[in-house]
């Protein structure tokens, strides 16, 4: 305990935390983003309705404009959807989804890319240069090209009982699948560097195994721009899943995620009513923002090249 | 030079095989072409007799080469869905998506550049911060709803710009094109910008990156010192050395222009490839998403190697070697 309290105070003394508390605007997506994540998270307790529960969905109360316009209701907020659900509460709902699937899509091509750096970096020789060639095939394809097709693809083979249920992780796997190239490439780099130190030496020495020399004394070395990567990628990867889902490739609307609930108002929006897609709209920009914010300090503060 | 061109074009046919074999399997595996041509009530003997015709009993090597063939003449068979061949469908999409394509990177490399420059230089003006802050916002909002928003404001408020569709066209041989007439202009406005604030953004973001970094380098600061003009020094040595980039990353980006059109075609109604692959997806209409495939496939291919062209064409350093 005493341990991760002093852990915790030379956090606090470091560099890192002093350029944090240095610049307000960092803070300021910082705190968005924790509240965001928190609304998401604790959905099922604090939205005010549960939308999912078609004995509380009343159609009187389809297409509410927001409380404080001409028509609204104070019971619910933001108004509602053409099914009389409250907005609010999809947003909390559909948040859920959009940052579930960007975290796990961000966790599945990190995975693969640290691993396969790692190899290649390590290993290097003919290994190398088939992981980074086939690296270098993929790149010439955008990713959200490459999601686009695995999802449609899936869409189509999947038979018609499985494809609702099976959505969820098709989406993460199509997002996370296009990711990996740039986390193998800046892990490639610095194993590349760290193989030839002297402390991987004294673990050979050691006998230490290949596997162990990797993971545990290379592996923590590289960790700090993957990380960036990886904030830097989650805001991408939350963006690709809300346009797969706004084209209709995403998640089905029994699992809505944001870009769902934005499609499912786009068509509404020329006949006036703006906030059943508007809304989810800011909250996803809101999101990706400040995950942005936070992933751009990041780079820019362990990026040695700006110091 | 030479060894890094052969490299190159190594690496050009190496793609073209995956994206060909990938196409040939979405083509042959994923629907039974003979349901399709025949419908389910054919006889057993019409099935054989259309399996040889078109070659399905042979090896899958065999077709794939068949497959590989015919795609370099542009045969890619008959669409499941409207009955027309596929490279027609493929043909009469493309102007209008290039059209799209290239104005936005017009847009975005006319502004982009500048305004990456101008944040670099002046990092702690007032404008600089709002450009940055907008890019930051540029880079967090999906197209489709910056088209949805452009929507709102121009077409259903104001009434100004129509929110679908492509306008009038000119035809000019197989090319059609919405430049030449005013209603073709005005429906182009909306979804180009649509499609170029995130590019514009990336660009703007990226050029500033570089000359902040190229700004800290000796040289540059050697030009400094050799009294040259704060304009000469910024402008031919800073800019030029952080241009490097820019070029690799533009060709990057049309291509991905290309898979984000699809976003902006769907919000706007408009007539190109995005729409055509967005149906094909609907009905599983498998002869067009493989003709896709292999046509953004060769296309991201082709970009890739002018880009590598104009680097030797830009960087000495390449050709010295």
């Amino acid at each position: 305990m005493s341990q991760l309290v002093l852990r915790l105070k030379a956090f606090g003394n470091s560099e890192l935390a002093w350029r944090f508390r240095n610049s307000p605007p960092v803070i300021f997506a910082a705190v968005a983003l924790i509240a965001l994540v928190f609304c998401a998270a604790a959905a099922s307790l604090i939205a005010p309705h549960n939308p999912f529960d078609p004995a509380t969905l009343n159609i009187m109360d389809a297409r509410l404009p927001p409380a404080w316009i001409d028509g609204g209701s104070s019971t619910y907020l933001l108004g509602t959807d053409e099914q009389g659900r409250d907005i609010l509460s999809t947003i909390f709902y559909g948040m859920r989804v959009s940052i579930l699937v960007g975290i796990a899509a961000v966790a599945f091509s990190m995975t693969i890319g640290v691993a396969l750096g790692l190899i290649a970096g390590y290993l290097g020789g003919w290994v190398d240069t088939v992981i980074m060639r086939l690296g270098d095939i993929q790149l010439s394809f955008p990713t959200i090209m490459i999601a686009f097709f695995i999802d449609g693809v899936a869409k189509i083979v999947m038979p018609i009982g499985m494809r609702e249920e099976m959505r969820f992780y098709v989406v993460i796997l199509a997002i996370g699948v296009a990711d990996w190239v740039q986390f193998a490439r800046t892990v490639r780099a610095a194993t590349m560097i760290e193989r030839r130190k002297d402390y991987v030496a004294a673990a050979r020495i050691s006998e230490v195994g290949n596997v162990r020399i990797l993971l545990a004394h290379i592996l923590p070395n590289t960790i700090g721009p993957v990380l960036v990567l990886a904030t830097l990628g989650l805001g991408v990867a939350i963006l690709t899943e809300a346009i797969l889902s706004f084209l209709g490739l995403g998640m089905p609307p029994s699992q809505p995620s944001l870009g769902t609930l934005i499609r499912a108002g786009n068509d509404l929006l020329l006949s006036g009513e703006w906030w059943i897609s508007l809304f989810p709209g800011a909250a996803l920009v809101l999101l990706v923002l400040a995950v942005n914010i936070v992933g751009d300090w990041l780079r820019d503060v362990l990026n040695p090249r700006l110091r | 030079m030479i060894s890094l061109l052969a490299t190159r074009l190594t690496s050009v046919i190496l793609v073209m095989l995956v994206v060909s074999a990938l196409s040939f399997s979405i083509f042959n595996f994923l629907g039974d072409p003979v349901n399709n041509i025949l419908g389910v009530n054919a006889t057993l003997a019409q099935r054989e007799e259309l399996r040889v015709a078109l070659g399905l009993d042979q090896s899958t090597f065999v077709q794939f080469w068949r497959f590989v063939e015919r795609a370099v003449v542009g045969d890619f068979g008959i669409s499941y869905r409207n009955r027309q061949p596929v490279v027609d469908l493929i043909l009469a999409r493309l102007p209008a998506t290039l059209e799209l394509v290239m104005c936005a990177t017009v847009i975005a490399l006319a502004m982009g550049i500048p305004m990456g420059v101008y944040t670099a230089l002046k990092p702690r003006g007032l404008l600089s911060r709002s450009l940055q802050f907008g890019s930051l916002l540029g880079i967090s909002m999906p197209q489709f709803l910056i088209g949805m928003l452009l929507i709102l404001v121009f077409s259903v408020e104001l009434r100004w710009l129509s929110a679908f569709g492509r306008g009038e066209v000119v035809t000019l041989g197989w090319w059609t094109t919405g430049l030449l007439t005013t209603s073709g202009i005005k429906a182009l406005i909306m979804p180009t910008i649509t499609l170029a604030v995130f590019q514009v953004s990336m660009i703007m973001r990226l050029v500033r990156g570089e000359m902040l970094e190229v700004v800290r380098t000796d040289f540059v600061k050697f030009a400094r010192a050799r009294g040259l003009s704060d304009r000469a020094v910024y402008l031919t040595h800073a800019l030029r050395n952080s241009l490097l980039p820019v070029i690799t990353i533009t060709g990057l980006q049309i291509g991905s222009l290309i898979a984000f059109a699809i976003v902006v075609e769907a919000v706007f109604q408009w007539p190109g490839m995005g729409m055509l692959i967005l149906q094909a997806i609907e009905f599983a209409d498998f002869p067009v998403m493989a003709a896709y495939l292999a046509f953004v496939g060769f296309s991201f291919v082709t970009i890739n190697l002018v880009v590598d062209l104009i680097y030797l064409a830009v960087d000495p350093r390449l050709r010295a070697k």
